[in-house]
């Protein structure tokens, strides 16, 4: 039966390409389904193209192209990457300036299509509310303030530019399974109603889509997180996927980290609501028909996925001006190192109170303590620290006060409680971002998406 | 007799705008079938009572033994208008794995 082997690039904008490398060379692969953007990223990319209209892709493609390129052409590994954020011709751009000067020659795609910010105000007239997807609020709350929206696109254009002769594949917002699903549809000729089959596509790219996290890293446990071999080279996944839409998931031989029956699972809920309708463009699929069988050795098959037609309604995310942050970190030592930081915290709230000053909410963590446990901190040993760092942010409409809120605490330096460390925590203020989920419908996106083909070198 | 999670089960947690979720996993079945009969949304809102704004919802998927939970507006709005150090809730789970459970 046909097969197709696909690796994990990275799994956001600033991971390791390093993995990758291993995955090439002994993995097997034919291509590397690269997810650069999370979330907001387009939020630090939209701030990137305001300062340059050439900017707005993800930085790290031309970096990490350059030095996996020659090995993967040997292989014969091809690309699919959403690093074109807001602006995947720019990405390309930078791609093509790189492989003329080193004489090397691909065909590469971009996709674009998927930036609708500029036309919420036509989807609403179409009859579209783009009201919030959670809470139902209406977006002229915030409309003014939107800074991106994008659509999250399916696999279809990326088909579409691997028939035409793709070697690499840019992408703006696609679903990150999408990035999987793609090479898969194109390589073992999936038909776009086949629900089962795009069900198992989408499954696996859901468990490539953030590189380490599918194979041991992360490892959400207590105690057996130790157990994972060789953090330091951990290999990301390998999926190799048959025509009838079951699939291994392993990675390259020689590398750390670990594919079990644990820790597949643990990825195969990551980020999922409903686990019985995960929603993706083209299908959506039920997590609760697949079977998992762990054949030792880092490898684990999976079938049994069933799926559903997809939905007539794309997904948009935008992301809106939501104030500022301002934040400042003291610490101190032992003796009564968590009661000074108790205290620091008191004279800060003095000091912003008698200035006038009002915060909408304002946050303060224990480092060392409470930081990331928040109530489910246990008390025990509390008063007996080594050592305990306080940590006060302020969320403000204006920026000048999240700065000036940071600049109350280096006098503490020498008019505070004793046994002072660190004042280098003082931070600029910080912009906030809300996030804005919403529905549109697809007819009113796709025929707006286009795929550019172009050969370099 | 009580006992907390992290004996019992492994856990990861994620974030997709406002919800927190998190992902429960069963050592065995006969553990599976324990956390499926006390990890109930009632019990989870009250775990989470200092952060979830929005209800819990809780899938058990006894094909993977594990329990799916998401707590809605539990983010701060999402991370990237949070104030807290966790503000991509990871360290979730962990909260999760402090919870005790009854396993008679």
């Amino acid at each position: 039966m046909k097969s197709v082997r696909v690796g994990a690039g990275l799994g956001f904008y600033g991971d390791s390409w390093l993995p990758v490398r291993a995955s090439i060379e002994r993995g097997a692969v034919r291509y590397i389904a690269s997810d650069h953007l999370s979330e907001l990223t387009l939020a630090i990319l939209q701030k990137d193209r305001q300062r340059d209209p050439a900017a707005g892709y993800t930085r790290d493609v031309a970096p990490m192209l350059a030095e996996l390129w020659p090995l993967a052409a040997r292989h014969g590994v091809k690309f699919v990457l959403n690093a074109g954020g807001l602006n995947p011709e720019g990405a390309r751009e930078a791609i093509a300036r790189l492989f003329r000067e080193r004489g090397w020659r691909a065909t590469i795609a971009t996709v674009t299509g998927d930036s609708v910010l500029e036309r919420l105000g036509e989807f609403v007239g179409a009859g579209e509310s783009l009201a919030h997807l959670e809470t139902g609020a209406d977006l002229a709350a915030v409309q003014d303030r939107m800074l991106f929206a994008n659509a999250y696109l399916g696999a279809a254009p990326i088909v579409e530019a691997l028939a035409r002769g793709a070697d690499i594949v840019l992408t703006g917002r696609v679903a990150d399974a999408a990035l999987v699903l793609g090479p898969l549809v194109h390589e073992l000729g999936w038909r776009w109603e086949d629900w089962d089959r795009l069900a198992a596509g989408l499954a696996v790219g859901h468990l490539l889509e953030c590189s380490g996290q599918g194979s041991g890293g992360n490892f959400g446990s207590a105690g057996a997180w130790a157990e994972i071999p060789d953090y330091a080279h951990l290999g990301y996944p390998i999926a190799e996927v048959r025509e009838d839409g079951s699939a291994l998931l392993t990675k390259a031989p020689g590398t750390g980290g670990r594919v079990s029956f644990d820790t597949v699972r643990q990825q195969l809920l990551y980020e999922v609501h409903d686990p019985h309708a995960y929603v993706s463009p083209d299908v959506v699929l039920d997590i609760g028909t697949l079977r998992l069988a762990d054949e030792g050795g880092d490898r684990v098959r999976i079938s049994g996925a069933s799926g559903a037609p997809r939905p007539a309604r794309l997904k948009v995310v935008g992301g809106y001006h939501d104030g500022w942050m301002g934040s400042g970190i003291v610490g101190f030592s032992w003796p009564e190192a968590y009661a000074k930081c108790a205290k620091a915290a008191e004279i800060i709230r003095t000091l912003a109170e008698e200035r006038g000053w009002r915060f909408e909410e304002t946050c303060v963590e224990y480092i060392g303590y409470d930081s990331l446990l928040g109530a489910h901190a246990d008390p025990t040993g509390r008063d007996a620290l080594n050592e305990c760092f306080v940590r006060i942010a302020v969320r403000t409409p204006e920026r000048r006060l999240a700065d000036a809120f940071g600049r109350l605490f280096p006098w503490l330096g020498l008019s505070g409680p004793p046994y002072i460390g660190t004042m280098k925590g003082i931070e600029p203020a910080k912009e906030l971002l809300g996030i804005w989920p919403t529905l549109v419908r697809r007819e009113l996106v796709e025929p707006r998406v286009e795929v550019r083909v172009e050969r370099v070198g | 007799m009580k006992v907390p999670l992290w004996k019992l089960a492994h856990a990861r947690s994620g974030d997709k705008g406002d919800r927190a979720d998190i992902g429960l996993f069963a050592r065995d079945a006969a553990t599976y079938a324990l956390l499926k009969r006390e990890v109930t949304a009632e019990r989870l809102a009250q775990h989470f009572a200092s952060i979830a704004r929005g209800p819990v919802e809780v899938w058990p998927l006894d094909n993977l033994l594990a329990i799916k939970i998401v707590l809605n507006g539990a983010l701060q709005g999402g991370a990237a208008r949070s104030l807290r150090m966790d503000n991509l809730g990871k360290c979730i789970a962990a909260r999760l794995l402090r919870m005790e459970i009854e396993t008679e």
